[in-house]
């Protein structure tokens, strides 16, 4: 592929014309997977526990896919597809909320103690 | 309007990055933790403005029923059972993906591209697996149910054979937006993660847990990927490479490889290797006194904890044992491997709420060249992380793994309650060591007993 080739795709890719938005999306996900392994290594192993529910509390995180289902269709309120949603929502609160205050618990205890 | 929406999205998630990068240190966690939760409330709130039409009503009132149950959960669970906790909430988030795959497929409103039914199909599949599969993990971790390893001939064909079936379903759908098609893909995916799940034994747990902790972010990813949402894709990837890299610590801590622990009968093996000839060989037995005597006119004193310890509740009488010994003038510290308790950092957490100081706490190779100038080592409830047979004795079944090198200090206290084999079903020559005095007794009863003597 010549120099000026490279260039037209790139200007098509900046204009949306050519590329799929799948490759954009796969591409933050690579990327997004090398930030999380370089941050997960320098997480400390006497925290791997914390690690582990917080973790647990940030794949709560796909309520937000569950919000987007519970809507009105057609203007119709309550579809199969926005019951589903909410116990959708339901389920991932439970993690959201649990995660996160379990994590607070267990870090209160490796507050350093004033003897 | 929707760039601004996107560009929160983008705070979001990079709020979730440094959530997980205060993990880094004690004292920078429970700032991060903040940042964690104000990413995922951004998330949220943000998405209210990016849905077509949402059903307000019913989102905050499912939220609102979700955090209720969850804030409870968090406030009453005992720290000994953050395994099962951990196992049970992986459960919830593959469940969510799965409702989500199938509420998408349902949606009278849009029509899917192909390229979004195959995401949806990988994130139905992903979130099906990780949901039985952690039900079964779960059950294993609270001694509910499936504690014993099942295995049966036939059964990595059958697992195929199910893998198979699932790609067939997927492909009748992709080709004919068959919903029902996608409902047997998902009830086969289903069925695989009990399959895949019920042939591996309990020692080989935290590794499992770990590996769900990955699907978990994984199928998040995926329901991203349907949904066209980066904040997903982002949380869900870091979760994913989180969960891959604890599993990966836990099989080297292990000397297992992640494929072995998969295909599962650990257990089975090792049990029929144990017993052989153990009944001759010579052991000290020794008092709670005497062991008190010993720790009491030592200058450096190691304790090595293991998984017993936490069973029988000893900590926070250990820790006023360790209390008495420092004040005089011993120099007491922690050893802590990393599969001492039943999932990564286990045993730290355990510490840590009986109010062990976290710098007397160290890990294996912080304190492993310490234990030749350790005057005594106590180890409590722990068996083969400190067996000297994975290090000299290539027959052994754990040849290999990385130990606590207890058996370089001058004595060895062992508290156990008899001489019965480890999770691994082998002997320990350290006990039969003649610098070793075993004490045997409830680890609990026995603390307290030394705490009594050091009085």
């Amino acid at each position: 592929m010549s120099a000026t080739a490279v260039a037209s795709a790139v200007s098509q890719a900046s204009h949306g014309l050519a590329v799929d938005p799948f490759v954009g999306l796969l591409t933050i996900f690579v990327l997004a997977i090398f930030v999380g392994y370089h941050v997960v290594w320098n997480v400390t192993p006497a925290l791997h526990t914390p690690l582990m529910a917080v973790t647990n509390a940030i794949s709560g995180i796909i309520v937000v896919g569950a919000m987007l289902q519970v809507v009105d269709i057609h203007s119709q309120q309550i579809t199969l597809t926005s019951v589903l949603g909410a116990i959708a929502i339901f389920l991932a609160s439970i993690n959201i909320f649990g995660g996160f205050l379990v994590t607070q618990r267990m870090l209160e205890m490796f507050k350093k103690k004033n003897k | 309007m929707h760039n601004v929406l996107a560009l929160l999205y983008l705070v979001a998630a990079i709020l979730f990055i440094l959530a997980l990068r205060g993990l880094s240190s004690p004292l920078t966690a429970r700032r991060g933790n903040v940042y964690g939760m104000a990413g995922m409330a951004l998330a949220v709130l943000t998405t209210f403005f990016v849905a077509d039409s949402p059903v307000i009503w019913l989102i905050v009132a499912a939220m609102a029923a979700g955090a209720l149950v969850g804030a409870w959960k968090a406030r009453t669970v005992a720290m000994t059972a953050m395994p099962e906790l951990v196992a049970a909430m992986h459960s919830l988030v593959g469940l969510s993906a799965v409702l989500i795959a199938v509420a998408a497929v349902y949606h009278t409103g849009v029509s899917h591209s192909g390229v979004q039914k195959v995401e949806l199909f990988i994130g139905a599949f992903i979130g099906a697996i990780t949901f039985t599969a952690s039900v079964i993990a779960y059950g294993k971790l609270s001694g509910k149910f499936g504690a014993r390893a099942i295995n049966f001939k036939g059964q990595h064909a059958l697992n195929l054979a199910l893998a198979i079936a699932m790609v067939a379903f997927g492909l009748v759908y992709f080709q004919t937006d068959s919903q029902a098609a996608f409902l047997m893909m998902v009830a086969i995916a289903l069925a695989l993660g009990v399959t895949l799940i019920i042939p591996i034994g309990g020692a080989d747990m935290p590794v499992v847990v770990s590996m769900l902790n990955s699907y978990s972010g994984w199928a998040a990813a995926g329901i991203g990927f349907t949904l066209e949402n980066p904040v997903l894709i982002i949380a869900g990837a870091c979760v994913g490479a989180s969960g891959a890299i604890l599993s990966y610590i836990m099989c080297k801590a292990m000397n297992r490889s992640i494929v072995s622990v998969l295909l599962g009968g650990f257990g089975a093996e090792a049990a029929a290797a144990g017993p052989g000839g153990s009944a001759q060989k010579n052991y000290r037995a020794g008092s709670a006194d005497d062991a008190a005597f010993l720790m009491e006119n030592a200058e450096k004193v190691i304790i090595v904890p293991g998984y017993g310890l936490a069973v029988s509740r000893a900590q926070h009488a250990l820790q006023e044992l360790t209390d008495l010994l420092t004040e005089r003038g011993v120099d007491v510290r922690y050893a802590i491997h990393p599969v001492a308790g039943r999932m990564p950092g286990h045993m730290n957490v355990l510490l840590a709420e009986a109010e062990v100081p976290y710098d007397k706490v160290f890990e294996m190779e912080e304190i492993n060249s310490e234990f030749s100038t350790a005057d005594v080592v106590l180890v409590i409830g722990a068996n083969d992380v400190v067996n000297p047979a994975a290090k000299n004795d290539p027959a052994s079944s754990i040849y290999g793994m990385p130990i606590l090198d207890a058996y370089k200090a001058r004595t060895v206290m062992v508290v156990k309650r008899s001489m019965s084999a480890g999770y691994a079903g082998l002997d320990n020559d350290l006990f039969y060591m003649d610098k070793t005095m075993m004490v045997f007794g409830d680890a609990k009863k026995v603390v307290e007993e030394m705490l009594q003597s050091v009085h």
